[in-house]
């Protein structure tokens, strides 16, 4: 399946992410600059993590008005895949692609650890090799990652089933208010969200960062390759 | 037209930066200080002459770029030509 990695000035998990699609799932991957107004013909997208245009103003702010975006938001809008992964999910939000916000850490520092996430959704592109209730330990590496909205809009998103991870004791219990294993303080412990059609996936843990057994942990990689294979069965379906 | 515009984390919504600031006074010796709430403010220069426009206009930046909504809130306020309150 065609993947296109998009690249903003200040993108610094690119590369990562090109070597899990390219090396290790075999796929034919491109990068996109942000100044493309199209993506090339690519199937899945990623938005990868790093400090897009050097998070002036907001995190994501300036990242959400390229010219890439609009591309992205037309592929979003005719069903086509889209992955944000930390800054990646923070241009998402700021772009509206998906609801919400993100804060600075409750730490105020910038956190560089392992986390556990529990699957809350196995029925989407990106989660269908998961298990339902599964703990994944993935590794987050960001100082904005505080998810927000308010009250009423929380309740719709649960409601809407779109909280796809969230941040767990390894045994899988929620711990809303324990930062040891909340790392940020996320509201309701959330750590990706999807949109209403399950389409774009937005999430502040890196899987790319844990795909390989060499690095010591898969567990991203069951992640990427079902969004692959998700899309290469979407695409083989249509054609 | 010279215009500011601050942006602040919304009242409801725990703002760490400024509880830490908060607790920073008090530690270098400012008794009283009960609450701050750490924000950012853009001195914005504009070519239109009407106050009216002006507004609308860059309430619409607030929107559209300025603040994020859902977690912050703008004031916006012209200032005269030199800098000073109109």
């Amino acid at each position: 399946m065609r993947c296109g990695v998009v690249v903003f000035p200040g993108s610094n998990c690119d590369h990562d992410v090109y070597h899990v699609l390219k090396h290790v799932l075999q796929q034919d991957v491109t990068f996109l600059w942000h100044q493309d107004d199209t993506l090339k013909g690519c199937e899945l997208v990623v938005l990868p993590g790093g400090f897009a245009y050097g998070d002036y103003l907001r995190a994501g702010a300036m990242a959400a008005l390229s010219p890439v975006m609009g591309a992205v938001k037309r592929h979003a809008e005719a069903g086509g895949l889209v992955l944000g992964i930390c800054n990646g999910f923070q241009v998402l939000l700021e772009a509206k692609l998906i609801p919400g916000a993100m804060r600075r850490n409750q730490s105020l520092r910038f956190l560089c650890r392992d986390v556990y996430l529990k699957v809350e959704r196995t029925d989407l592109p990106f989660t269908w090799k998961l298990r339902e209730g599964q703990v994944l330990r993935i590794p987050i590496a960001h100082g904005e990652g505080s998810y927000e909205d308010s009250a009423e809009h929380l309740d719709a998103l649960e409601a809407n089933r779109q909280v796809v991870f969230r941040y767990v004791t390894p045994e899988g219990a929620r711990a809303d208010t324990d930062p040891q294993w909340n790392p940020n303080g996320a509201a309701r412990g959330i750590a990706g969200i999807c949109n209403p059609g399950g389409n774009v996936l937005g999430m502040m843990p890196h899987p790319e960062r844990c795909s390989e057994p060499i690095l010591g942990n898969t567990d991203g990689l069951t992640l990427l390759a079902g969004a692959v294979e998700a899309g290469s069965q979407v695409l083989g379906a249509r054609r | 037209m010279k215009a500011r515009v601050t942006v602040y984390p919304r009242r409801e919504i725990l703002d760490p930066q400024g509880k830490a600031i908060r607790d920073a006074l008090s530690r270098v010796g400012f008794a009283g200080v009960d609450d701050v709430r750490a924000g950012k403010s853009f001195e914005i220069s504009l070519t239109g002459e009407d106050p009216e426009a002006a507004r609308r206009q860059l309430r619409d930046m607030c929107e559209k770029l300025l603040a994020n909504t859902v977690v912050e809130d703008y004031s916006v306020e012209l200032l005269g030509n030199e800098g000073g309150r109109t």
